[in-house]
């Protein structure tokens, strides 16, 4: 019986191509705001993934995210070298300054100020120059998107794309020459803000003046520590927070999932998506059926069995179901693949691939359940109707 | 009549439908026997209960009170299982509106009763090519539904109802949808082939002009059965009239 099931289904091609849209438009979805979600939501920790080489971070105890920078004082470096267990302890310097551009225009930047010993914690990918250039005097490091459009220079023609900031530029921070010395790659982080890499003792100089400027120390453990035991005892002995970069970006994760309206925007698009994949492919197969009630009740009047029946409809949804999604999940990858050099956010890990795959069987799921209701209902006595 | 040449035997059948708070007594006390090897007709007015009595000869509809036994076996009784079973093996079914599968072709419309019995989908599409044949679509074997005309589509339905050999067929208005030449045509093949010793046909018709077909004819009214003509009185009552 499973060839007439399927010859039953593809009979009414306009209904068909219908049922497996609406799957494929809701398996789309369901996969494609999920990995948009998910790229944007791995964006609120980018920075702390980017910065490679420490095991834990030190911070302020009130700190809640990598963003929310509480200051501490530069004696703080210290204590938490003291530490047993502790290889090296660098200052990081993290914050909002504004630079003054050559045509007079001021942009926010994101600084960053860099240990001026080892430069731990600089961007992930040098385009051009190199990180040690950034001990030339007042050298700071621009990141790709900034220099060729944030920090860039007004085009000559107006309305025209601005002209991209180069190596040997300059620019000002908080009234202080900065000279570009290097152009580099880095992952994309919610702040829109270009990031600026400097050295610490000169972000300490572009920054106004305050009692404390340390954001982050940077901590390196001894090979063989336990992280974990470490993290309790710089905890212990300074009263800041001490998290691995495991446990800083959940923090930071947990913050913007709790805080912002991120999750719930794109949970109500998957939900309407699903809702409205249902609906479509839902709708459309039921009327299928509907349409078709009178040959199944041929079936039935035949000799067909409702077990038969029931079959024949199952094999139908998993038919339109395994097409559908295959096309809304291919469609997704096709989208994240095609849209690999923007600045589109979009994280496609496998299990997504099982989200959308329940998603779509119970799309199906239901669909078909609806429609077995009827044909086991259906008398067979209507075979002679007219 | 001896029981066992029996195909049908209704005995004082009552159907009544229940829609809402009105009930239509659709059948009030039926009977009738049909023997084997014969073609019976059913006539009567609209509404007086023809369909609602072949339902429940053929397997598919229970009637309320009375028995209904079809070779010997008691149809309300059954188990749902050996129902459909005895409905798979011995009933072969014509309707008015043809009911193919219009996404199937006439060979596999016609293969269906045989792959419900179990058969193999190849052996079941195999024999349907030679039943086709017998009925004079060897030709259009690959032809859907809709590229058939409707006495082709009628005798592809013929087909179907003979393919798996069943001792019953149940017929509905099977000539309605046809044009005179058509629907006797239909009626010489139903006669031709289907009907043989050990096979009853019922034949629900208006259609006077196909009566000739028949070898008894029951008429209803108003869910009884008014009288059961044979081919003699018929015959008689020709020459009186004539
Ligand atoms: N499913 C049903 N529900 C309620 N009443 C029904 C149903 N089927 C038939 N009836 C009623 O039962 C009576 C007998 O119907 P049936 O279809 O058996 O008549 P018929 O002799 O076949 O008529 P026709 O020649 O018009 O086909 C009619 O009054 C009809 O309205
Ligand atoms: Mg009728």
């Amino acid at each position: 019986m499973n060839h007439i099931a399927l010859k039953m289904l593809m009979g009414d091609r306009g209904k068909y191509l219908g049922i497996v849209m609406g799957l494929t438009f809701a398996s789309l979805i369901m996969t494609q705001q999920p990995a948009i979600f998910l790229g944007l939501m791995s964006r609120s920790y980018s920075f702390i993934s980017d910065v490679g080489l420490p095991d834990i971070w030190v911070m302020d105890a009130k700190v809640q995210f990598v963003d929310d920078i509480k200051p501490l004082q530069d004696t703080e470096l210290y204590r938490v070298r003291g530490i047993s267990g502790v290889d090296w302890a660098m200052p990081m310097y993290k914050g909002l300054l504004k630079a003054r551009l050559v045509d007079g225009t001021f942009q926010t930047c994101n600084v960053v100020g860099l240990d001026d010993a080892t430069l731990i914690g600089g961007p992930p990918v040098m385009m051009e120059g190199k990180l040690e250039d950034l001990r030339r005097s007042d050298g700071i490091i621009v990141d790709v998107d900034g220099a060729r459009d944030k920090l860039g220079k007004p085009s000559p023609t107006p309305g025209g794309k601005r002209i991209s900031l180069k190596v040997g530029d300059s620019v000002e921070l908080n009234d202080h020459r900065a000279i570009v010395v290097g152009i580099a790659k880095v992952t994309r982080t919610f702040q829109s803000q270009s990031v600026v890499y400097t050295t610490y003792s000169r972000a300490k100089s572009y920054a106004p003046k305050e009692r404390k400027l340390l954001s982050f120390v940077l901590v390196k453990a001894k090979p063989g520590q336990d992280l974990a035991e470490l993290t309790r005892r710089i905890r212990a002995t300074t009263g800041l927070a001490a998290y691995t970069r495991g446990e800083f970006i959940s923090l930071t994760y947990e913050y913007f999932m709790h805080n912002t309206g991120i999750p719930i925007n794109f949970g109500i698009s998957v939900l309407l998506g699903f809702i409205v994949g249902a609906a479509i492919a839902g709708q459309t197969f039921y009327n299928c059926t509907l349409e078709n009630l009178r040959q199944f009740g041929v079936l039935k009047a035949m000799g067909a069995s409702n077990w038969v029946l029931l079959r024949m409809i199952l094999l139908q949804a998993v038919l339109v179901g395994t097409i559908g999604y295959g096309l809304g999940v291919g469609l997704t990858a096709l989208f994240g693949y095609s849209m690999r050099h923007s600045i589109l956010a979009f994280k496609f890990p496998w299990q997504l691939l099982l989200f959308s795959g329940a998603g779509v069987s119970l799309i199906c799921v239901f669909a078909a359940l609806i429609s077995i209701l009827k044909v086991i209902r259906l008398e067979p006595a209507i075979v002679f109707k007219g | 009549m001896n029981p066992s040449s029996l195909a049908v035997r209704c005995q004082n059948v009552v159907k009544i439908y229940a829609t809402g708070d009105q009930k239509v007594t659709a059948l009030n006390g039926v009977n009738l026997d049909i023997a084997m090897g014969e073609l019976m007709m059913l006539v009567g007015p609209s509404g007086c209960g023809k369909t609602t009595l072949i339902s429940v000869i053929a397997g598919i509809l229970d009637q309320d009170s009375g028995c209904c036994e079809v070779f010997g076996e008691d149809l309300l009784n059954m188990s749902n299982q050996h129902k459909l079973k005895f409905r798979a093996r011995n009933i072969g079914f014509v309707f008015q509106a043809f009911n193919l599968l219009p996404a199937l072709s006439a060979a596999e419309n016609v293969s269906v009763p045989l792959i419900i019995n179990g058969m193999k989908r190849s052996d079941a599409e195999r024999k349907a090519i030679t039943v086709l044949d017998q009925v004079g679509l060897g030709e259009r074997v690959s032809a859907l539904p809709s590229e058939l005309s409707g006495g082709q589509q009628q005798r592809v339905a013929i087909a179907r109802a003979l393919v798996h050999s069943p001792k019953l067929i149940v017929c509905d208005e099977p000539t309605s949808s046809l044009d005179h030449e058509t629907g006797c045509n239909v009626m010489a093949l139903l006669k031709e082939v289907a009907l043989h010793k050990d096979r009853a046909l019922v034949i629900v018709t208006h259609d006077a002009r196909i009566f000739d077909f028949a070898d008894r004819i029951a008429e209803m009214d108003d869910g009884h059965i008014v009288e059961v003509k044979d081919k003699m009185t018929q015959l008689l009552k020709n020459i009186e009239h004539g």
